[in-house]
């Protein structure tokens, strides 16, 4: 199958999965107990019935649940994703003004995963009965076994009030002045700690997968191959098997993409960052609609379009896959 | 001709849970440049152990080279530092083995892996190494060399991957190869294909080539001397056509007669194909004596007694059995 076939087919399916995702998630909020009306005129300070007519009326939601899911597809499919209840502003301005810093720390927190993962486990696999291999073991099972939001919590105490180093909310400073460099420093230094915590339980895998893969191909055939045309240790850890261990690991990350933007709901609200994730916490107490659905509908969009991006990355990284179709 | 390399007394242990292995077991063995030996044996007899160890790959732990030296041109391999080891790999002595289908890196290109080993003994730039691949990949005769160097591992048959482990393993001109069961995992028809290529190449190139098989076929058409290996001993060894037409080890004998021959009436004068009876002992329960004793015909009080050395019976030929005279006479 040629490449652009592959993308063309991905993007077909892409699209279908898309409308799915719209029908199901608009279906769930609407089984969820909880009248909207009553919090939009709670917000506005108590309400008479005739009121939360015409709330209802005002919002559409006077009329049945089929109808609604018609209007909201349609439009979902132009690109309006209404209006926020709560904040009274179009969906997808809130959305789109809250993505990129979710995508920064989603981003930051799996590359750092990725790479110092699968350091660690090929430092593990160099002596498998080791200190090193040990301590990632350790390390790994406690970093697997705790909840995000605990991590986040030992973090903020450890390095807030033990070891003040780091801040502990927000993404930037507002008081603090300077250019546009002074800014991205500023934005870094902020997002340590919560890319910290999202990233380690991604982190304690990876190190685990790489350190059982590095182990399995260390002992392979290629391996020896290598070793008996000259090429030195190193080499033979970082390129001949590393390559090779990599694979499960892009697979993976892939396929947990999903997971660590829900895990990103938690850091974002621990650490008070202003993404989707805060978002999605506020608009849920809320009972904001048509915000929840912007959400999720968007964070549908990046599991999406991440599981497409590993589609190709594994194709770059693993011929077999190139050819075989 | 004088011996590149020569191995003496080389004893290598493995630890195990049930003990100490003794893999080999004092083997001597010279190989002389532009030879072709050919190390016979069953299974575990320790004929992979020693292409290893000359290789300096003995997996450690759990293994180890306890005494004994491998001398190449007089420098004694066991005593060299990894540095050294490193370039007398791939641009000395070369190897290649027995699973051409797994012995190439499933994720490089196949002119990639053969342009690093020149890379790695060669003082050449890259585009040079390249076209040194594509060279020997003609010279082992794979047809379209440009095409196929660009190729991975997995679009190649079992017979090519092992013509590119063999272009691989003589891309730096090597003194030495050894060839561990290179054909063992290919079609009948593509090991003759095989033997014919290192034939060829070793005439063409006069490298030595230490041919590790079981294989007593491959062993008459190709190997100029031959050592015969048992529960990590070299129990015989001597000019091919000896061994072959005169075995005089008790072992080397029923080695030969298991060669199943294609006959008319197979069955006629020998209703079954030929065995040796019993197993090979396991390397951690070997008594003092002969490891061959409890399968042997022959054996009398002495071989459970103490190990018969190996020992001249003519100037090429040399054998370890106390009762070689009463065996050939059989």
């Amino acid at each position: 199958m040629t490449m652009t076939l592959m993308v063309a087919r991905r993007l077909l399916h892409a699209f279908l999965l898309i409308l799915a995702v719209l029908v199901l998630n608009f279906l769930l909020i609407h089984i969820a107990p909880g009248d909207p009306a009553d919090v939009i005129a709670g917000e506005m300070g108590g309400a008479t019935e005739e009121m939360l007519a015409d709330i209802r009326k005002t919002y559409g939601l006077d009329k049945p649940v089929y109808v609604q899911l018609g209007v909201y597809l349609t439009r979902a499919l132009q690109g309006d994703l209404g209006q926020s209840f709560f904040y009274n502003a179009p969906v997808l301005d809130l959305v789109a003004g809250r993505a990129g810093p979710t995508i920064l720390l989603v981003a930051t927190a799996l590359l750092f995963a990725v790479f110092v993962g699968t350091m660690l486990g090929v430092l593990a696999s160099h002596k498998p009965k080791g200190i090193v291999s040990g301590l990632v073991t350790v390390v790994s099972v406690i970093g697997y076994s705790a909840p995000i939001f605990w991590t986040g919590m030992m973090l903020v105490i450890l390095f807030a009030w033990v070891y003040p180093i780091f801040p502990i909310a927000n993404m930037y400073d507002i008081t603090r002045g300077g250019g546009f460099f002074d800014r991205v420093v500023d934005i870094l230094y902020h997002l340590v700690l919560p890319a910290l915590t999202l990233g380690i339980v991604y982190l304690a895998q990876y190190a685990r997968l790489t350190r059982a893969s590095m182990l399995e191909i260390l002992g392979s055939d290629y391996i020896r191959t290598a070793r008996a045309k000259g090429v030195a240790e190193v080499k033979v850890y970082g390129h001949h098997a590393l390559r090779n261990a990599i694979l499960p690991v892009v697979t993976i990350a892939g396929l947990q993409f999903g997971s660590i933007i829900s895990g990103a709901v938690l850091v974002e609200t621990v650490f008070s960052w202003p993404g989707l994730g805060t978002l999605a916490f506020e608009s849920i107490l809320a009972r904001d609609y048509p915000t929840i659905l912007g959400i999720l509908f968007f964070s549908s969009l990046l599991v999406i379009a991440a599981n497409l991006i590993t589609d190709l990355v594994y194709r770059l990284v693993d011929p077999r896959i190139r050819t075989g179709g | 001709m004088a011996a590149i390399l020569s191995i003496k007394d080389l004893v290598v242990d493995f630890k195990t849970r049930a003990g100490n292995a003794r893999v080999l077991n004092e083997i001597s063995l010279e190989l002389e440049s532009g030879e072709i030996l050919g190390i016979v044996g069953e299974s575990g007899c320790g004929k992979s152990m020693t292409a290893l160890s000359i290789m300096g790959l003995v997996p450690s732990p759990p293994g180890k080279i306890t005494n004994g030296s491998i001398s190449l041109d007089g420098e004694d391999l066991v005593q060299a530092s990894t540095a050294r080891m490193r370039q007398v790999r791939g641009g000395i002595i070369s190897m290649i083995f027995q699973e051409p289908m797994t012995s190439l890196n499933p994720v490089f290109r196949v002119g990639d892996q053969i342009a690093e080993c020149v890379l790695l003994h060669e003082d050449i730039s890259k585009a040079d190494a390249w076209a040194r691949a594509v060279e020997m990949l003609t010279k082992v005769g794979i047809p379209e060399p440009e095409i196929r160097a660009r190729a991975y591992p997995h679009e190649l048959s079992g017979g090519m991957r092992q013509r590119v482990m063999i272009a691989m393993a003589l891309s730096c001109r090597p003194r030495i190869l050894i060839a561990d069961e290179p054909t063992t995992a290919l079609d009948v028809t593509v090991q003759a294909q095989i033997f014919d290529l290192l034939n060829d190449l070793q005439r063409e190139t006069g490298t030595a080539i230490i041919m590790i098989t079981h294989d007593m076929g491959a062993i008459a058409e190709l190997a100029d001397r031959v050592a015969v290996m048992y529960a990590g001993h070299i129990i015989e060894s001597g000019k091919t056509e000896d061994i072959l037409t005169n075995p005089q080890h008790p072992y080397t004998r029923g080695l030969i007669a298991c060669v199943p021959h294609l006959e008319e009436n197979p069955t006629e004068d020998r209703p079954y194909l030929s065995e040796i009876k019993g197993v090979v002992p396991s390397l951690t329960e070997l008594g003092k004596g002969c490891a061959f004793a409890p399968r042997c015909p022959y054996k009398t009080p002495i071989c459970e007694e103490e190990r018969p050395h190996i020992e001249a019976v003519d100037k090429t030929h040399s054998v370890a059995c106390y009762n070689v005279k009463y065996v050939v006479a059989v």
